[in-house]
């Protein structure tokens, strides 16, 4: 039994408990303060708050962690989003000079939805999704993590379970954060393959030469390809596969390959390709990549129609990712609840030295107990990896000053070595 | 720093400081002195430099053989100087120094801002792609284009991915030629388009290729100087001498301005509204009809209309006539025309207040200034009218569906005049109009010139005559020119001024 049955009703009551003794506060301020590297950061970042009735909330901003937990205590968000950040206090917004308030840095963000590809997957349609289209979000994530890091040079990368039917990526790195709206378009105008609405039934066109980004991504969807396409999608027994009237496709078991035969005489000596990258490739929305501005759903929130929290997805264990296993809120509450006779009381001691760590270990205590446990820690791991490298940046500028201090210090210990 | 007239003894040195290359990106301001006459000679040929690289860029397949002659031709001109020739030096300094009188004038808003960087990035792109390849990597050196190359090992183990991500590179050409590292967000424009091979944030790009960074720079450096150049404008626009000239250049039109009426009386009222449908550009015939309509039009019609018939001809008592017949039809009483509206006519022909002579509007003050609003019919249909409407009224018109499509197609690219010039061609039944379009009153000329059979093929002799054209037939000395811009600007002064 993995999740207790969500009902959206017991949200309100389900909230505060999560706000007050789940949400991991502290590892959420450290991400968003980047080592207090740059002065203000989180200070001035956006938030946006969905409350009960559907009533929506921009422009909060938080001067502290503390201050954060008791605005959310009290507000109990239904949904977060994160945005930009900004130029001052998002919160003062409108004490600003007109034009002087910007954005100036965000993370490169990615939203990858399962509707988009509604014209090419059978099982499910709209905001469903289940087992056998799944795959698509593993083949996306591949592609995209592989593409932004080596192509791109990108090293600091969270995936996010959005919560209902597709995943989130959020690009931290430095580099990400200062991109301009040209920079984020160019990105994800490189990332698009597959093109057209409604109207086009031929969606991907490839010409010569191919681009080696686009031989990295076949191979990945070669990989997942016949299992997901010509068993799970049965792709070839559907009357609807559609590209032109002229061809025939059929897949080669022995080879693992589509083989395509065309009537006509036109080009397409690589309709092969394009109809596999056409069913497999993944489909962004390059508006929610471009904006600087744009707020995106913020990870570990929660989503009030399933109820799931949307949490880091650890990419070593991607092909076991399964959606339906991820805690919902009613679970994680539920399994808080459960007696945890003797320790309970030697941790009451000591928390009633001091208040606000004791509430921070209590919470931390919590959640160890709870099925959210394992993706706290993926988000510490990602944390520790953007710390280090931080770390190794500084080291590098401060280096070339320590460096003749510390070979001063070797001479001298070297001496002082041979006196002996 | 001060060239005055030792200039042409400074050779060596100092010279070669300044104008290290023939191209550069507009980095430094010229910190020289130079005469009113200069300032403006040379903000004026620049922007006829620019008009054209903007006609043509349009008229002509880029970098086609046509395309190519004729920008060459335009260029020579902007550098000619009719004394014994230009030195290197000279050359390079008129082009620093136009440049940036240009940006005084265009830096003002957003319409401006963009067609000056638009054409600046052609000829800039043109005269970068004409340089030897030497001369090419010089000039990113002397730019501090921090643009490494990649080792000889490197090129060599990355040679199958170079070769399959940028077009038109083959092995030998990865061996034989530099290819630079730059980070990808320096090369966005063949990113954007997958045209470029990305390893760690870099973007490896084959030396042919280069020209497309380099203008990336020049575009985002210009754009955040016009935007500077812009904040500090009120303190130039102070500058009396100024002010005028900068707004004469950016409201210009650069060729006839048809303030001299020829053939005065030659036209009767009676051809007007036959005239209207055969030689009136769209925006006049639009005048016209609503005037006939409504036997009204208001203030800004008044003046775009007005101007436009004394420029084709119209007398000032004609002009009268005219437009109290058309007035009376309507509410307007005999009495209240020769109180209220009389007095603005006569005002159009110079014989009232300032006693000054407007000049018909160019196509560019048309498109650019006084957009219409509710109840206005003047402004450039193609530039004000929503494109639905425009398609009707061609129709209307009788132009035919393809004619149409491509009327529609220039308006969509924002190139107004060449719709216009479109709709000439259609209307009169010829394959190429024959002029550049930059003023109603020139289409109605070369209308009728059309129509009377005495088609002139030296339109390019007519337009380069005008500045001498002008001054002869009012028979005034060397002072006529400045005199000429004088009273131009006088007209543009009470434009602004105007009810």
């Amino acid at each position: 039994m993995s999740t207790s049955d969500y009902d959206p009703a017991c949200l309100p009551d389900l909230l505060p408990l999560y706000y007050r003794r789940l949400f991991p506060f502290s590892q959420y301020y450290r991400w968003l303060s980047y080592g207090g590297v740059s002065k203000n950061y989180f200070q001035n970042r956006e938030f946006s708050f969905t409350l009960k009735d559907d009533i929506y909330v921009r422009y909060q901003s938080f001067t502290t962690q503390n201050e954060l937990e008791k605005e959310m205590q009290k507000m109990v968000p239904y949904k977060i989003d994160i945005g930009a950040v900004y130029s001052h206090r998002p919160s003062q917004h409108n004490a600003v000079k007109s034009g002087t308030f910007q954005a100036l840095e965000k993370e490169l963000v990615f939203d990858i939805d399962m509707t988009d590809y509604d014209d090419v997957r059978r099982c499910c349609s709209a905001a469903d999704i289940c087992s056998k289209c799944w795959t698509l979000m593993t083949i996306a994530i591949r592609i995209l993590d592989r593409a932004l890091r080596e192509d791109f040079g990108f090293h600091h990368l969270l995936w996010v379970y959005s919560g209902r039917r597709g995943v989130h990526c959020w690009v931290c790195d430095d580099a990400a954060r200062k991109l301009s709206v040209a920079a984020r378009s160019a990105v994800a105008e490189y990332l698009s393959l597959v093109k057209g609405g409604e109207e086009t039934v031929r969606k991907v066109v490839l010409s010569d030469p191919i681009h080696p980004f686009i031989n990295h991504s076949l191979s990945v969807v070669e990989r997942y390809f016949q299992q997901y396409a010509i068993v799970d999608q049965d792709i070839l027994g559907s009357k609807e596969i559609k590209f032109h009237n002229s061809l025939s496709v059929s897949y080669d078991l022995h080879f693992s390959c589509v083989s395509v035969k065309s009537n006509s005489k036109k080009g397409g000596q690589y309709f092969d390709k394009e109809i596999m990258l056409q069913y497999c490739y993944p489909r962004l929305d390059v508006n929610v990549s471009k904006g600087v501005n744009h707020l995106l759903k913020s990870p570990f929130s929660v989503h009030p129609k399933t109820g799931r929290i949307s949490v880091p997805i650890d990419l070593k264990e991607l092909d076991t990712f399964d959606p339906f296993e991820v805690p919902t809120i009613s679970l994680i509450c539920e399994e808080l609840e459960k007696p945890r006779a003797e320790e309970a009381e030697e941790d009451d001691m000591k928390d009633k030295e001091n208040e606000q760590e004791a509430g921070e270990r209590r919470r931390i205590r919590d959640y160890k107990r709870t099925s959210l446990a394992k993706y706290v820690k993926v988000f510490d791991r990602f944390l520790e990896a953007m710390a280090r490298s931080r770390k190794g940046e500084m080291l590098k500028k401060s280096g070339e000053i320590e460096k003749d201090s510390v070979f001063h210090i070797h001479l001298i210990l070297a001496f002082t070595l041979q006196m002996d | 720093m001060q060239f005055p007239g030792r200039r042409k003894k400074l050779i060596g040195s100092s010279q070669n400081d300044l104008y290290d290359h023939c191209l550069q990106f507009y980095g430094q301001p010229p910190l020289e002195n130079i005469s009113l006459t200069e300032f403006e000679t040379f903000a004026v040929e620049r922007l006829k430099l620019l008009k054209t690289v903007e006609n043509l860029g349009v008229s002509c397949v880029k970098n086609s053989e046509q395309y190519t002659k004729k920008l060459d031709a335009e260029i020579s001109k902007f550098f000619f100087n009719k004394e014994d020739g230009i030195s290197e030096y000279e050359k390079r300094r008129k082009d620093h120094i136009s440049h940036f009188i240009l940006r005084l004038a265009y830096c003002q808003t957003e319409d401006l801002r963009r067609w000056f960087i638009q054409q600046e990035m052609d000829l800039f792109r043109y005269r970068f792609n004409d340089l030897h390849s030497k001369h090419k990597t010089d000039f990113l050196h002397k730019n501090n284009l921090k643009y490494e190359t990649v080792s000889a090992e490197e090129k060599k183990s990355l040679q199958d991915k170079l070769i399959a991500s940028s077009y038109g590179l083959s092995g030998t050409k990865v061996e034989e030629h530099d290819v630079y590292k730059v980070p990808f967000q320096d090369a966005l424009d063949l990113v954007r388009t997958r045209k470029v091979y990305l390893l760690a944030g870099n973007a490896y790009i084959p030396h042919h290729e280069i020209v497309t960074i380099v203008l990336n720079d020049f575009r985002t450096r210009l754009s955040k100087a016009l935007a500077m150049t812009a904040r500090s404008l009120p303190a130039v626009q102070s500058d009396e001498r100024l002010q005028p000239l900068l707004s004469h250049l950016s409201h210009a039109y650069v060729g006839q301005d048809y303030s001299i009426q020829k053939n005065i009386g030659k036209i009767s009222l009676e051809q007007i509204d036959a005239l209207s449908g055969k030689s009136f550009p769209l925006c006049m015939r639009h005048l016209h009809k609503a005037l006939r309509e409504n036997h009204h039009l208001r203030h800004g019609g008044r003046m775009q209309y007005g101007l436009f018939l004394k420029g084709i001809g119209l007398s000032l008592e004609q002009a009268l006539q005219f437009w109290r017949s058309e007035f009376v039809k309507g509410k307007v009483d005999a009495d209240k025309f020769d109180k209220a509206y009389a007095y603005s006519v006569r005002h159009m022909f110079g014989k009232e207040g300032k006693r000054t002579d407007y000049t018909p509007y160019s196509c560019m003050k048309v498109i650019l200034s006084n957009p219409p609003s509710q109840g206005d019919y003047h402004g450039c249909p193609f530039r004000h009218s929503d494109p639905e409407l425009l398609k009707q009224k061609l129709q209307n018109y009788k132009v035919s569906p393809s004619g149409t499509n491509q009327i529609l197609e220039l308006v969509k690219g924002m190139h107004y005049q060449l719709a216009c010039q479109k709709y000439f061609e259609l209307t009169h039944n010829v394959e190429d109009a024959g002029f550049s379009l930059n003023h109603p009153n020139q289409y109605f000329t070369e209308s009728q010139k059309l129509l009377s059979g005495g088609r002139d093929i030296k339109k390019e002799v007519d337009m380069s005559q005008r500045s001498q054209e002008n001054p002869a037939s009012v028979t005034r000395p060397s002072q006529a020119n400045s005199k000429q811009a004088h009273e131009e600007m006088g007209d543009l002064d009470s434009f602004f001024q105007d009810e």
